[in-house]
């Protein structure tokens, strides 16, 4: 196997994407949203419980996907566990420039410790089609967190 | 030439020399091009023919009176005598060249759909059509109030011909269907479909673009009213690809664009539109592309499509027995008489998974929805991997393709 390839499924993106980490729909979510990659045909919602202070108590995801998607929103919703939504956004931003730009994961100030658990999706550089499996949680999370106006205007 | 090759037993070897780009490697691996239900590799006799026409023989075409015009216009209509052989059309004014499969469909919806169907009218498409043949009907059916009806197929993607049949009545105007599946290599009985189509008064639309390349085609038995295939699928060209209908018809219809080469006269108050076929082809064709067609069109009869058929049919049936021992791989579409696709799912592996994996071993598969939307619906899978065999693939390429689905078992099994 090459080393892109290998670098692309390394054992810990095998491991969640075999074992995915919440993977469930909590009953207490505040913000949802559904995401689809029409090329590929993966669907999958990611649910936000958010407490009155903007920090993210509990981060979930269903849905089926590849392992490359699958993978990274199990990251994800453990990396955003007690996070802000501001720290939630650094994070896209940083996830979003290591998939599109270099592959590196800039680590935001204080989130160094999740900057490099995302690092392991790194790979997905060397694939452009792959790129969109990895991110797509990350738009979903960004999505949801966007909904939030209209989810409090009742 | 020919005659010779047809009397040889097929020689998979000299055949794959025939095409350069199945000795390069990728990912530092052989190429093993399994892809050909995209797109088909070129053969040197396709590539030369290209290159041939423009380093030798090259002007635009039906205006020149010079020497060149008049050799590339003879080249382009050659081109178009081999197509009408090829399907065995009464007529060159017959062929209408297209830039694909998609555009001839295009040409037919806005055309005869157009000017001869009126709100009400029926349409019947099938489960397994690919969106070429699903979405110029939809926007007809905005524009004019058609109604569409689809033919079902049966879990193991077979076509269920009493299904369709029971769909026909008064109102079914056309019926435009594959001949044969992109996704699962369902082979439909277009001649059986025709038949009753016309008993209930329905115009036949054929779409050739999977058929062509496994598949003999004769568009005089089928007696279809037309018939679509691209150039691309069968060894030929990109940006190149052919309408047949029959000559009353394609006569009645309207032109589906304007511009030069299909008029006889224009004057701002009227013009008059060329004798067919082109009247359908407005504007400079692709001239080169064409040539190159008809060299590719050459070159799989030279080898006889009955002894390409005879070749893939062991491939797949070699495959299918090989591919169906990879624990946990599930064959998708296994419809009786199928031909050259095998489509599946593993339950360890997403398909893309399984597509980045093989590529990695030098495989190039397809994976995902394969332009067939509603059949993965009815099927009910998002995606499949899709293995597609073409005339110079080997029984050594289908073993390296079982050795790297063995190890996206190992990698993906829990």
């Amino acid at each position: 196997m090459s080393d892109e390839l290998r670098e692309l499924y390394q054992e810990v993106i095998l491991d969640h994407g075999k074992r995915p980490r919440n993977f469930r729909r909590p009953d207490h979510a505040s913000h949802q949203a559904k995401g689809h990659n029409p090329l590929c045909g993966d669907q999958l919602a990611v649910y936000l419980a958010v407490d009155g202070a903007g920090v993210i108590r509990d981060a979930a995801f269903q849905g089926r996907g590849c392992a490359i998607s699958t993978a990274s929103a199990s990251l994800m919703t453990e990396v955003l566990r007690g996070k802000t939504e501001e720290q939630a956004h650094r994070l896209f931003a940083a996830f979003h420039h290591m998939a599109t730009v270099d592959g590196e994961m800039p680590a935001p100030e204080g989130l160094e410790d999740e900057a490099e658990r995302l690092q392991a999706l790194a790979g997905v550089r060397q694939y452009p089609v792959r790129v969109k499996c990895a991110t797509l949680a990350w738009h979903t999370m960004e999505a949801a967190l966007a909904d939030k106006g209209e989810t409090t205007t009742e | 030439m020919s005659e010779i090759r047809q009397l040889a037993p097929y020689d998979v070897d000299a055949v794959r020399r025939d095409f350069p780009i199945l000795s390069r490697h990728v990912n530092g691996k052989p190429l093993v091009y399994l892809d050909n239900a995209a797109s088909a590799q070129k053969p040197y006799a396709v590539i030369e023919a290209e290159r041939r026409l423009y380093a030798e023989e090259y002007a635009n075409i039906h205006r020149g009176l010079y020497w060149l015009s008049e050799r590339a216009t003879a080249r382009y209509e050659a081109a178009r005598e081999t197509v009408r052989r090829f399907l065995n059309a009464r007529k060159p004014a017959e062929i209408v060249f297209t830039r694909n499969a998609t555009e001839a469909i295009n040409l037919v919806a806005a055309s005869y759909g157009r000017h001869f169907l009126r709100p009400g009218d029926e349409i019947i498409l099938t489960e397994l059509e690919h969106h070429s043949n699903i979405v110029p009907w939809q926007m007809l059916r905005e524009e004019k109030g058609v109604v569409l009806r689809v033919a079902p197929v049966g879990d193991d993607g077979e076509f269920l011909l009493g299904r369709f049949a029971e769909l026909l009545n008064d109102r079914t105007k056309l019926v435009a269907v594959s001949a044969m599946s992109n996704v699962l290599g369902t082979v439909l009985p277009v001649r059986e479909i025709t038949r009753l189509a016309h008993t209930a008064g329905a115009r036949v639309l054929i779409d050739g673009a999977q058929s062509v390349t496994h598949l003999p085609v004769d568009v005089c038995d089928i007696d279809c009213d037309f018939f679509v295939f691209s150039g691309h699928k069968i060894y030929g060209p990109t940006g190149i690809g052919v309408l047949y209908g029959k000559e009353a018809l394609l006569d009645a219809m309207p032109p589906y664009q304007g511009g030069g080469d299909m008029i006889l006269s224009v004057s701002f108050e009227e013009t008059e539109y060329a004798p067919l076929p082109a009247k359908f082809e407005a504007g400079t064709p692709a001239i080169a592309q064409a040539v190159g067609l008809a060299a590719a069109i050459d070159y799989v009869s030279g080898l006889g499509m009955e002894r390409i058929a005879a070749h893939e049919a062991d491939l797949l049936s070699y495959a299918t027995q090989r591919v169906q021992a990879v624990p946990g791989l599930r064959l998708i579409g296994t419809a009786p008489g199928k031909a050259s696709v095998l489509s599946f799912g593993m339950e360890c592996a997403h398909p893309h998974d399984i597509a980045q994996v093989l590529d990695g071993a030098g495989v190039c598969v397809r994976a995902g929805h394969h332009c067939a939307q509603p059949l993965m619906e009815r099927l009910g899978v998002p995606a499949t991997a899709r293995a597609s065999f073409g005339l110079y693939n080997t029984r050594a390429e289908v073993d390296t393709l079982a050795r790297a689905l063995e190890q996206v078992e190992e990698m993906f099994r829990p």
